[in-house]
């Protein structure tokens, strides 16, 4: 009975603890190699600090009754030294020694200058997230608002800004990095399992610093790698009516659909953006009338976004690119 | 405990004493009517200070409930992005700035005299001056959001955010200029107290023998004079970007926004500790009380504090953990984060001990102690936490930071303040608060504070960013956050608990009795209700706790027979001691109330707020008339001539009325401003030199000033530095006129040598909009040109006071503190010239 019991809360609590701590963007559900091993120090730390926390308190319970041994002052200043000075610097040091040690393992220097390998090159820019993959082989590949990285292979990251900063992070990989104007920061992440993770813009960079993120895909090898041929290539339709509105209405001068005149690259490019998980750097699904309600009134959606609105065009024009948009697989 | 049982029983002893009594009561009064605003007693101004400080809390908590709101659901639309954005910068700019700093300042004004015995601080009217330009600055600051032009790009102002005209208009401009204004007023605070601590301590009181939160005040004073002045040349390089495209921080033309970085938390992260040990200061107060026994390790506690305090300057970089610094920087970082928990700790320990080895006596601020330490100790656990890099790349900039520095800062500030709030009040009020409310109170924010920053930790931890206006639903934080929201408000409630405790009236209600707390140290002299003049007469202290271990002190101190018990000439005045072994030197006179104090803080702050709207023949108005008050000011107010030159002060000591140089309190204040000025300069070099450090060619193969004026500058100043000393020599020998021939001659040459340093830059074509390296160029030169000019303003004012007869051979008290100035001066214009003369060269 009592082990049956104590099986189910042995269930109970890591079952409780997961549901807890999962989710898209959380440092707790780890899924890459640094975001696994600062959980890890994060248990542990926590582990010390509940213990530590109750010790502290429970002696100034024990002072606050009325009844108790009243300490020599001698005594009390060995508690000074002892538990205030000597034990803390004791675990300290083992603490600093430990996280200075991880390090180098987190974020290995080699990762950064190898260059047979990918290398994913992101740009924050107010609101969105400019992403191109430099690839050992072939030319660079150019996207938006979504990092698609391969499961087991170290990725190396080089970080800028167009405007302020930013700050790239996620979670379910690893930590963050800040995103400078006029300085290019590196690092790198591995990450162990597959799934769709999210990443938040973490350094307040205006009015839609809320509403800047993007998704993170980590894919098998192999998928990886047909995933990246198939965003390399040109956009699947390239005529249609959608895109006549979105040519004559200039959309062009600031958007790239490859395959088309449309050659701008003041916006993101949108030559796969019906393949992306969501629209407008994660403020919106990614559907035909998300995508219509954006053309029409950008600022409603994300405050201080770069984008005129489009609203004044007739309903069927912008429904007409919207769908063109959305088939843009 | 009654009230001055005489020892003469003659009944002319106690009608003299009675005169006396009048006579000081006289001496200290108020002013009547709505000149009471003119009032410059510590008493009356620490008052207004708190109030006011706590006024502008109560106001930044507002804001923190409604951005509680606008967070409780997913998607909400209660603020605007552009309203939250101003929300949570003003929170965190006004509790930083105008709570948790100026209450400090405000408490230490009013209880540090009556802790040392001492009638007053020694520059009342500096206190009154900072008072004023703190609520003209803090109404300024405040006041921005009623118009939507609040400040909105965070507390930290991180460029090129903050300096994008596009997004952040005129509110940059005011949090810039109008925060500026206040940490002018954060320093004369900051002079005023370490003055007080070093020389206004009562005879016999070695500085061993200071009570423990003289200590402390000692310490953050001092870390204020070395934290906010690389803020202040920070604001500079700031605002001259902003207002004339000097690009500092702009890369396209060699700036960089990490500068702005590093230059803000130098002063960020001290602040912190700024903050926090007042805090500390005041529950090393009441600890000892409530356990009824004298602290355990006054050594251990003050090493400890002092400790904090520099170490708190080698933390800054771990603000900057994601900025991409190389991993050497942050291991250094990591561990002197690390390191700074151990003098902390050793300070809880302290208290722990303390009362371990007493018999603690519950009461509110007993509870409101114990409730700070258990919120502060989780606050220095999740700091143990984030200062390990790897940690901080996963927890920065999160709600997990969030949750991280409200443990430490309410733990760490508010919860002891509250404390000392309820322990000290019936000093200020002459009536004890309702324990009562004070539990309830407690028990609500302590309660209520737990419930909504916790689950701030997990939120963090699972994704949520700070400074986000909304999140979506997705990211299944909704309960955590409505957790908090409503824990937000449980603790509101008790904060409202507790300034109804306050502020309800208690007239119907009887007086405290004297030391209501059986308390051991001097502040606790104070009748119940007060007496303006603060001590009856100025003891003469042997212990830490003279109330416990001097036999019948209140009882001689109510009898007058200390030191100063009269004011004979009707006069304001207090005791000055020596630094270390508290012996008299001086009975100074202390100013009493005043209007210019009123009308300098008013100029300054117009010149600050015209700037702002760039109104420059306004404030270059302002900028006369605050000059000309605060020369009136010092021509009336300082450096007089006393009547005669020694004072009888009792028990048969004679101390002069007039002394000069480093004995006198206007010589340190000088000093330790021109600590701080320097420091402003240190940090306007480290400009410099980063900008060498982050370009190959930092000049962008641009022309520098070259040497010969440079070289030409720092010869005249030197000059004019010479011909001060000379000045001071011939005054000593007592040759007025030829002294004033020297000091013209100073002012010509430093005059020559202001225009020799703007001449370098000048006669090179050195464009300041073009590059950093020019810019900064000009700035330093600037810099120096401005100090200079100052200096010719002192030499002038000197010449001005001997012609007047008020500075003669014996009183040169305005001398020998322009001479500590010029003294700096030169310090300064030979780092600076050959900065920016040689230093090009040697690359």
């Amino acid at each position: 009975m009592r082990a049956r019991a104590s099986a189910a809360f042995g269930l109970a609590v890591p079952a409780i603890a997961t549901a807890a701590c999962s989710g898209p963007q959380s440092a707790l559900d780890p899924h890459g190699v640094e975001a696994q091993a600062v959980a890890t120090l994060f248990w542990w730390m926590t582990l010390a600090g509940a213990l530590i926390w109750c010790a502290v308190i429970g002696a100034l319970v024990y002072a606050g009754r009325r009844r108790r041994r009243v300490f020599s002052a001698r005594a009390a200043g060995r508690i000074v030294l002892w538990a205030g000075a000597v034990t803390p610097s004791v675990l300290l040091l083992i603490l600093l020694g430990y996280g200075l040690a991880l390090m180098p393992d987190l974020r290995p220097a080699s990762a950064l200058t190898a260059n047979d390998r990918l290398h994913v090159e992101v740009v924050g820019e107010q609101f969105w997230w400019r992403v191109i993959y430099h690839r050992p082989d072939g030319p660079p590949v150019v996207s938006a608002n979504e990092v698609r990285l391969p499961v087991g292979t170290r990725v190396a990251f080089s970080l800028k800004s167009a405007d302020v900063i930013h700050a790239f992070w996620i979670p379910q990989l690893g930590g963050k990095m800040d995103m400078i104007p006029g300085r290019t920061n590196r690092f790198s992440l591995q990450a162990t399992r597959a799934g769709t993770f999210r990443g938040p813009c973490t350094e307040f960079c205006g009015p839609s610093h809320a509403l800047m993120a993007f998704a993170a895909v980590a894919m098998d090898e192999e998928a990886f790698a047909g995933w990246l041929e198939r965003e390399a290539g040109p956009a699947v339709r390239t005529e249609g009516p959608g895109l006549d509105a979105f040519l004559a209405n200039g959309c062009g001068a600031c958007h790239t659909i490859r395959g088309t005149p449309a050659d701008g690259t003041i916006g993101p490019d949108l030559t796969h953006l019906g393949a992306r998980k969501t629209l407008a750097a994660g403020a919106l699904p990614n559907t035909e009338a998300a995508i219509a309600r954006f053309v029409a009134a950008p600022e409603a959606v994300k405050p201080g976004a770069r984008m005129p609105a489009f609203g004044m065009l007739p309903e069927r024009e912008i429904a007409a690119i919207a769908a063109y948009l959305a088939g843009l697989e | 405990m009654s009230a001055g049982a005489p020892h003469e029983d003659d009944e002319a002893g106690a009608a003299r004493r009675r005169a006396q009594e009048e006579r000081l009561r006289r001496v200290w009064d108020n002013p009547k009517g709505w000149r009471y605003w003119t009032a410059v007693n510590n008493t009356e101004v620490g008052l207004w200070y708190t109030a006011m400080a706590f006024a502008f809390m109560l106001f930044a908590g507002v804001l923190a409930l409604m951005m509680r709101v606008q967070l409780a659901v997913p998607d909400n639309d209660f603020l605007s992005a552009d309203l939250f954005n101003q929300a949570f910068t003003l929170h965190g700019t006004v509790m930083m700035f105008l709570f948790a700093v100026p209450v400090f300042e405000a408490v230490a004004i009013t209880i540090l005299p009556q802790m040392l015995g001492a009638r007053d601080l020694p520059f009342p009217r500096l206190s009154a001056f900072g008072f004023w330009c703190f609520v003209i600055g803090g109404v300024f600051v405040c006041g921005s959001i009623f118009f939507g032009a609040a400040p909105d790009t965070g507390w930290f102002m991180y460029p090129p955010l903050s300096t994008d005209h596009e997004y952040a208009g005129i509110g940059a401009d005011i949090w810039l200029l109008g925060l500026s204004f206040i940490e002018v007023a954060s320093i004369a605070a900051a002079v005023e107290l370490i003055v007080g601590v070093l020389k206004c301590r009562p005879p016999g009181m070695r500085i061993n023998l200071t009570p423990l939160y003289g200590w402390y005040v000692l310490v953050v004073a001092g870390m204020i004079l070395f934290a906010f002045p690389p803020l202040i040349a920070g604001d500079i390089l700031f605002e001259l970007e902003r207002m004339f495209d000097w690009p500092f921080f702009d890369p396209a033309r060699g700036g960089d926004p990490i500068l702005w970085q590093h230059l803000f938390w130098i002063f960020g992260h001290p602040e912190v500790y700024i903050i926090f040990l007042p805090a500390i200061a005041l529950l090393a107060m009441i600890v000892p009380t409530f356990a009824q026994r004298p602290i355990i390790g006054y050594s251990w506690i003050v090493l400890a504090a002092v400790g904090t305090g520099f170490l708190s300057f080698g933390l800054w970089v771990h603000h900057m953990f994601t900025t991409g610094l190389p991993s050497i920087s942050l291991g250094f970082f990591s561990a002197a984060s690390e390191a700074v928990a151990i003098p902390t700790g050793v300070q809880i320990f302290v208290f722990l001990a303390t009362l371990l080895a007493g018999r603690v006596v519950s009461s509110v601020p007993m509870l409101f102690a114990g409730g700070a330490l258990a919120i502060f100790v989780i606050g220095g656990l999740t700091g143990v936490m984030v200062a390990l890099a790897p940690f901080d790349w996963q927890a920065h900039d999160t709600y997990f930071v969030v949750a991280h520095l409200h443990y430490t800062l309410i733990g760490g500030m508010l919860f002891p303040t509250f404390a000392g709030l309820y322990y000290f009040y019936p000093m200020i009020g002459g009536r004890m608060l309702s324990e009562r409310l004070g539990r309830i109170g407690f028990w609500l924010m302590f309660v209520g504070f737990n419930v909504a920053f916790f689950p701030m930790h997990l939120s963090g931890l699972r994704g949520m960013p700070r400074r986000v206006f909304t999140y979506p639903e997705e990211l299944g934080l909704t309960v955590l956050n409505m957790v908090s929201t409503v824990g937000a408000f449980v603790f509101a409630a008790g904060v409202l608990v507790i300034v109804w405790a306050v502020v309800r009236p208690k007239g119907g209600e009887p007086y405290a009795r004297r030391n209501p707390w059986n308390a051991g140290t001097l502040e606790w002299l104070i009748e119940m209700p007060g007496e303006n003049w603060g001590v009856r007469s100025v003891p003469i202290i042997e212990s830490r706790y003279p109330l416990w271990e001097q036999e019948n002190l209140m009882r001689d101190v109510d009898a007058g027979l200390y030191y100063l018990p009269d004011a004979e000439e009707g006069r304001r005045e207090t005791l000055v001691t020596s630094v270390l072994d508290g012996k008299p030197i001086q009975c100074l006179r202390v100013p009493g109330p005043a209007y210019v104090t009123i009308v300098a803080a008013a100029a300054l702050g117009s010149v600050f707020i015209f700037m702002t709207y760039k109104w420059w023949l306004a404030a270059l108005a302002g900028g006369i008339v605050a000059t000309a008050a605060i020369l009136y000011w010092l021509w009336t107010g300082t450096a007089e001539i006393p009547e005669k030159p020694e004072k009888d002060i009792g028990r048969g000591v004679s101390l002069p009325l007039y002394v000069s140089g480093p004995r006198s309190v206007g010589w340190w204040a000088m000093f330790i401003t021109m600590v701080g000025d320097g420091t402003a300069l240190a940090s306007l070099l480290f400009g410099y030199f980063f900008y060498w450090t982050v370009h190959p060619d930092f000049t962008d193969a641009a022309a520098g000033p070259g040497t010969a004026w440079p070289s030409a500058a720092v010869a005249l100043t030197a000059a004019a530095w010479a011909a001060m000393l000379a000045a001071r020599a011939l005054n000593r020998r007592g040759r007025a006129g030829t002294m004033r021939l020297a000091l013209l001659a100073a002012m010509a040459l430093a005059v020559l040598g202001a225009a020799a340093g703007l001449a370098g830059p000048w006669t090179h074509g050195m464009q300041p909009t073009t590059h950093t390296y020019p810019a900064i160029v000009w700035t330093l030169v600037i810099w120096i040109a401005v100090h200079g000019a100052v200096g010719v303003v002192m030499q002038a004012y000197c010449v001005a006071r001997s012609l007047a007869g008020r500075l003669t051979r014996e009183h040169d008290i305005d001398l020998e503190n322009v001479v500590l100035y010029w003294h700096f001066m030169l310090v300064s214009a030979v780092l600076t010239f050959a900065t920016v003369g040689f230093f090009p060269l040697a690359t």
